[in-house]
């Protein structure tokens, strides 16, 4: 997979330095912007084997660059079936990409060794349980990772680097000897935290680490990851599906859609000048929690909005055109035959759209049924 | 939004002083305590709070479908006039379906893997006694009323050939065909993606204003209350702490626990500010503590809330909490 074309020297040639994570007119508030990207991926391709005999292969990433800012947080916002877990996996090794490479530090990750790599990155996903050890005590498992990094010289020392690794993640040190099934979902996300930074990791992917979680626990884990992301310098991948938390912790936003980024850009700019007509719908779907009729109130746009088939249709071969069309409000006979290049509209803020920024009009939108791709077998999506 | 108006009316739904608990061979465990709603036509009413708080048990028990060890140990529920607590399963099946609609979270955990959509709503009607054209007639219109693209052939279509988001349309279609007076909804948007989700609260608003059907909307998504339902319950460690119009109890609300809460939620817009946090984690159900169950975690506790536990009381502009403490008294 590491063809000559895909060596780190190419990069600046490919559509990645497009990124705008740097930039001087990069909008976000850390001066580490301005320095090489920790992480960074280039043209990412990852195409899954069809599910039955029937099916199609599916593809879960259509071509993804980024890059990651050291000490930056870029977040990754999109709906089921984008491909933003996928994104994860191979960004961590889990997974090999079908085509296009992952930098780490300028190398190629495939250049690690599994434990070199764990000592630079680390993943914190949804369900804390999964990735606990059932039988392991709290300080079980964090000496393990402590040990086999050598981020201690031995078990006299790891011992009191687990107490720190509690405090940092706010969980007293009654919890050393606790197994997973007994703490609640919230104890164990922060226990799987403390596990993930007990490796001293420069970069954090976080696939949606909040998205299992009741609403005052979810408050506690999203302030815990802001807290130590500024007091050790980490770097932040954040995964979700939900804007405002998104929001919360992110430098930037990138939101995909179909195995691709559709917008990115500074936070601020996403959020209150979205450009993509997907990352608005996604933003006006958003339930704000103050009762202004905001949800139900517009929806007579509706009629317009996605069709209901709850599937991102993914490229499939031979299509072409934007991904996003049969549920574009404001799509132009263009977007039918030309897929729209992530590109950047104003300042570090970019889209993938030949309309961008284009206003939905009232009543001038094509109908539902014009373009409403039919259900069929086995839509691509994300792999559990 | 033109929402009737739902205060003349007697209620489709009155729950009086509801219990639910765990009977054990040492006793009684305690899961869901004196909950009080009414629910009139044309009204949406919110059921909401964390894993545990006891929502979708309250729920279950005014569908009768508690399951033994778990039971109704105290209070009423009526539908109308019936009394439904203690009625003979059939008479609750006769009224499930044709009174009292349920959707749920997963629609594949209620659809047929092996049937077809059409078949599996006219059955619903058959067993309601509508003759077998007639309901095939009425599945299609059902299908068509939740806005799912050519009836027809969805009809023919097996549940996994559907998104999820058409699944639960058609959940929604199943459940209203019987023309019910009441629909029970236990987190239905929940597993969907957002874009989906606003479809189909819209396209229930739209349904339940037609029919003035009443609603009651269980949810732990303060955000998918705050837009959808008209009143709300907040519930805590399986008890009512706050209940009121959802403007009201949105913009001041009377317990510290919906306070807590709303400043928890994270939101698209304002200022970008550290998330407010509850320390702790809610009791698990049965270990409710003495008092007032959220005294250990809340800010504005005094000594006697350990104590005590505070009954639901009338605080204005039709909000009623369970808190000794008024919010004029409250530290920052």
């Amino acid at each position: 997979m590491n063809s000559p074309a895909e060596q780190p020297g190419s990069m600046p040639g490919t559509d990645a330095s497009a990124v705008g994570a740097s930039g001087p007119t990069a909008a976000g508030p850390s001066a580490a912007v301005l320095t090489a990207p920790v992480l960074a991926a280039a043209g990412l391709v990852k195409v899954y084997p069809p599910a039955g005999r029937a099916g199609q292969p599916s593809i879960a990433l259509a071509g993804v660059s980024l890059e990651l800012a050291e000490g930056a947080c870029l977040g990754v916002v999109g709906e089921s079936g984008c491909g933003k877990s996928t994104l994860a996996r191979l960004l961590v090794g889990l997974e090999r990409p079908t085509a296009g490479t992952v930098l780490l530090q300028g190398q190629p990750v495939t250049n690690f060794r599994r434990p070199e790599l764990a000592r630079r990155l680390q993943l914190v996903s949804q369900d804390p349980f999964s990735s606990l050890n059932p039988r392991l005590t709290v300080a079980s498992a964090l000496t393990e990772v402590l040990l086999v990094h050598r981020r201690v010289p031995g078990r006299k020392q790891a011992e009191q680097r687990v107490a720190e690794l509690l405090d940092m993640v706010s969980l007293g040190p009654q919890f050393a000897s606790r197994l997973p099934h007994e703490m609640s979902g919230g104890q164990a996300q922060r226990v799987a935290i403390a596990r993930a930074i007990a490796a001293e990791p420069q970069i954090l992917i976080l696939d949606e680490p909040t998205s299992a979680l009741d609403v005052s626990v979810r408050a506690g884990i999203v302030n815990l990851l802001a807290r130590l992301r500024s007091e050790l310098a980490l770097s932040y991948l954040f995964i979700s599906h939900d804007m405002a938390v998104i929001r919360q912790l992110s430098d930037q936003i990138g939101v995909m859609y179909a195995g691709r980024f559709v917008e990115r850009g500074p936070w601020q700019s996403v959020m209150s000048a979205p450009l993509h007509p997907y990352t608005r719908a996604l933003l006006t779907a958003v339930p704000e929690p103050h009762p202004d009729g905001s949800l139900l109130g517009s929806a007579d746009d509706l009629a317009h909005d996605a069709p209901d088939t709850g599937k991102v249709q993914v490229a499939a071969s031979g299509r072409t055109g934007c991904p996003y069309f049969p549920r574009c409000p404001i799509r132009i006979d263009k977007c039918l035959t030309d897929d729209p290049p992530l590109e950047v509209v104003t300042g570090a803020h970019e889209a993938a759209c030949y309309r961008a920024g284009v206003a939905v009009e009232s009543g001038g939108v094509p109908a539902e049924s014009g373009g409403v791709p039919a259900e069929s077998g086995g839509p691509p999506g994300e792999r559990a | 939004m033109t929402d009737r108006n739902v205060t003349s009316a007697s209620p489709v739904l009155a729950i009086r002083d509801l219990s639910v608990g765990l009977k054990t061979r040492t006793g009684v465990t305690e899961l869901v305590r004196s909950v009080s709603l009414e629910i009139r036509p044309g009204e949406r009413v919110g059921l909401v709070g964390e894993s545990g708080s006891g929502k979708s048990l309250t729920m279950l028990a005014v569908m009768g479908l508690l399951a033994s060890p778990v039971t109704v140990t105290g209070g009423s529920v009526t539908l109308g006039e019936t009394e439904l607590v203690g009625a003979p399963d059939r008479k609750l099946r006769a009224l499930r379906g044709s009174e009292i609609a349920m959707v749920y979270q997963d629609p594949m955990t209620s659809l047929d893997p092996l049937q077809r959509i059409g078949e599996q709503i006219a059955e619903g009607l058959r067993a309601h006694g509508a003759h077998r054209n007639e309901a095939e007639e009425r599945a299609l219109a059902a299908l068509a009323e939740v806005q799912l693209p050519d009836p027809h052939r969805l009809a023919r279509a097996y549940p996994h050939e559907l998104s999820g988001g058409m699944r639960q349309r058609v959940m929604i279609a199943a459940a209203l065909a019987g023309n019910p007076r009441l629909l029970l909804a236990d987190e239905p948007t929940t597993a969907l993606d957002v874009t989906i989700q606003r479809q189909i609260l819209s396209l229930v608003a739209r349904i339940q204003r037609a029919r003035n059907l009443a609603v009651l909307w269980v949810t732990h998504d303060l955000g998918v209350a705050a837009q959808f339902v008209q009143r709300l319950a907040v519930m805590y460690a399986g008890r009512m702490v706050e209940v009121g119009p959802t403007a009201a109890v949105f913009g001041a609300p009377q317990h510290p626990y919906t306070a807590a809460l709303l400043a928890a939620v994270p939101s698209t817009t304002g200022e970008r500010s550290a998330l407010g946090q509850i320390p702790g984690s809610p009791p698990e159900p049965g270990n409710f503590p003495p008092g007032c169950s959220f005294a250990s975690r809340c800010r504005q506790a005094r000594p006697g809330c350990i104590r005590a536990e505070p009954a639901l009381e009338a605080r204005g502009d039709g909000v009623a909490a369970a808190c000794f403490v008024p919010p004029a008294e409250w530290q920052p």
